[in-house]
């Protein structure tokens, strides 16, 4: 093993290497940031310019450019509320607060430490876990993930606190309903679309993700312009750009990092999971292991709530090359790309790789190190400049929001109809907003609904209708147990707190 | 009950739940699909009660934290302009190209939301969008219809 590290390392580490990395890397941010335009699409678009290069030389650039796309991916949410892949929405529910109230530059180096220290610590269970995981990540049955689904959602506590438990619960519906629009992935019955050929293939999630976070955010700005109640703090640009995180800052990252690193890790190595289920559960399992005085400042500028997702959503990008490299299995979008990538340079993943060819393996592993190295030297230093975005005047920031969010679904569908979708789906959530109905859960339940229905339709279609393959294996009863013993804790906790 | 908007937006859940169910109840399965454990309608089924279940309990459990929105404080006016001109620029976006119907929405979302800068509202308008199309178009290689553009030479 230590000899595959070190060939690997000496691939990575030459001069063209690092410079194409460094290339990689800031095309990636920039990619990134565009709405609609995630990590998937940037390595897509970067495939045909890596032939040209000898392979670990096109894997590295590949590299650069992953992990600058989810990093340019959490600066659009932070600073203007736009996610525009999944795994960067709960980025934004305590990155935009927390710029909102001046600190978009220490929101931003947060997020970029901890993706760092996510990579990093996540790279180092790879070392040491990849082939024993690989057997473990097949083990899982759709049982499993349904029951995993079913945990991820219980990340809507995190939003149902004063009391708004109800109206968490009908934005999950509302999400959930929204995705069971289209096609079925099964038998290929249209539900829901009424006719409309526009609505055949479903509802996409950038229009969602940009109608209920950006475009609404953007409207609600504009709406309570005038009211004295939400009258917004003038913040000075020093205090907008500095990336400076202090020491009980710190202490929380250091506590946040290594659970959500771990917990992100695993998940990213189920195939099909990915870094959005990860983020998701690393922000409620930390909203569920904080102190209560923390508990209340998530979803309004939380240290931990901003550090968990950063972490576990990069933790899970590097699990999610387990089953990739050592199954042949791509675990999400962007590695099925890079699967791709890798057989087009003649490179066959698969249990024989790790034995096989362990230089190939490495030089892969570590050139998605030094992708992250090279991002956290480059980036870091930019981050004051990135964050006076938000020093531009409403008059123009306004507008352009729009024109990003309008711009991120055009180039998607490239018809009228998916805007003026996008257009009333804002325009509801504007209005949910002000009745303080949160939009998170909505998300949630959006990305989750189809593999939940997925999953539930191959768990009850295998036991013949019956229910009992929730308790049937003992892992989905894990899963489901600690789901229930979450549930109950909140009610008891509330209803305790209430008492007292 | 007090009725409230938050208790008026759960009955119109409600509604619209009902609807939902009923149109779940609609969707054509194939026939030997019709007794399968699961088919087509079975997880919209559920939802539709769920959303009954949930827009019912907030309809009839008290609401102590009422939440009261100063609608005199709003600007209603100013953004259903620029909701207006963003369902124009849709309308038009495909018919006239990109870049003109895209630099027309800034320019006019600029200056109804009060801006006079006329130079610098130009220049994040007109060149911006052409920089910006530049990006996507030219570098990234990502299609944008453009007949505007096209009928005057400037795109292939």
């Amino acid at each position: 093993m230590i000899e595959g590290i070190l060939i690997g390392l000496s691939t990575a580490l030459t001069f063209q290497n690092i410079f194409v990395v460094m290339i990689g890397c800031f095309f990636g941010t920039i990619i990134g940031m565009l709405p609609g335009l995630g990590p998937m699409t940037a390595i897509a678009l970067m495939i045909p310019i890596t032939y040209g290069f000898d392979p670990a030389t096109g894997l590295i650039l590949m590299a650069g450019v992953y992990y600058g796309a989810v990093f340019g991916g959490s600066t659009s949410s932070i600073l203007l509320n736009a996610p525009g892949v999944p795994g960067t929405v709960a980025t934004s529910f305590d990155g935009y607060p927390m710029a909102q109230q001046g600190k978009a530059g220490k929101a931003l180096a947060i997020a970029a430490w901890s993706s760092f220290a996510g990579g990093t610590l996540s790279a180092i269970y790879l070392l040491f876990m990849a082939p024993s995981l690989s057997k473990v990540s097949l083990s899982f049955r759709s049982p499993d993930y349904f029951a995993l689904m079913i945990l991820g959602l219980t990340a809507i506590a995190a939003f149902s606190s004063k009391g708004q438990f109800l109206k968490a619960m009908m934005m999950v519906v509302l999400g959930l309903m929204l995705a069971s629009v289209g096609q079925d992935s099964l038998s290929d019955i249209t539900r829901f679309t009424f006719n409309n050929m526009n609505l055949t293939d479903g509802i996409s999630f950038v229009l969602v993700v940009m109608a209920t976070f950006a475009m609404s955010e953007a409207l609600t700005i504009i709406l309570k312009r005038n009211d004295p109640t939400a009258a917004a703090k003038q913040v000075s640009l020093t205090e907008l750009g500095s990336i400076k995180i202090d020491k009980e800052e710190r202490g929380k990252m250091y506590k946040t990092i290594p659970r959500s690193s771990i917990i992100g890790f695993l998940i990213g190595v189920l195939p099909g999971a990915g870094a959005t289920i990860a983020s998701f559960l690393a922000y409620g399992m930390e909203r569920n292991l904080v102190k209560d005085d923390e508990k209340e400042k998530f979803g309004k500028g939380s240290v931990n709530g901003l550090s968990a997702p950063e972490t576990a959503n990069n933790a899970a990008c590097s699990g999610s090359f387990v089953p990739m490299l050592t199954l042949g299995i791509p675990g999400s979008g962007t590695t099925a790309v890079m699967l791709g990538a890798l057989l087009g340079f003649g490179i066959q993943p698969g249990p024989r790789l790790y034995m096989t060819n362990p230089e190939i393996f490495w030089s892969v592993i570590m050139s998605m190190y030094i992708g992250m190295v090279v991002l956290l030297i480059l980036n870091l230093p930019l981050i004051p400049y990135i964050a006076r975005i938000l020093a531009v005047p409403k008059n123009y920031l306004i507008p352009l929001i729009l024109f990003f969010s309008i711009t991120g679904i055009y180039v998607i569908s490239f018809n009228n109809f998916d805007i003026y979708l996008m257009i009333g789906i804002a325009v509801v959530a504007t209005f949910l907003r002000l009745y303080d109905f949160p939009m998170p859960p909505l998300i949630l339940a959006f990305v989750l609904g189809g593999l939940m229905e997925e999953n539930l339709r191959r768990s009850l279609l295998l036991s013949n209708g019956s229910w009992e393959f929730l308790w049937d294996r003992t892992l989905t009863l894990c899963i489901l147990t600690t789901t229930i013993l979450i549930v109950v804790w909140h009610i008891y906790k509330t209803v305790f707190k209430k008492r007292s | 009950m007090n009725i409230n908007t938050t208790k008026i937006i759960s009955l119109l859940f409600f509604i619209f739940s009902a609807f939902y169910l009923y149109t779940a109840y609609q969707i054509q399965v194939f026939a030997f699909d019709e007794n399968a454990p699961f088919n087509a309608r079975t997880f919209p089924i559920y939802l539709g009660y769920t959303g009954l279940f949930f827009s019912g309990l907030k309809l009839i459990l008290p609401d102590p934290d009422t939440i009261k929105v100063e609608h005199k404080n709003l600007e209603y006016k100013k953004t259903g302009i620029l909701i207006i001109i963003a369902i124009i620029y849709g309308a038009t976006i495909l018919k006239i190209g990109y870049f003109l119907t895209t630099s027309l929405f800034l320019f006019t979302s600029y200056y109804f939301l009060g801006e006079r800068r006329w130079v610098l509202m130009f220049l994040l308008s007109f060149p911006f969008v052409a920089a910006f199309m530049y990006l996507l178009h030219g570098v990234l290689d990502i299609y944008l219809r453009d007949p505007f553009l096209k009928s005057i030479g400037v795109m292939g």
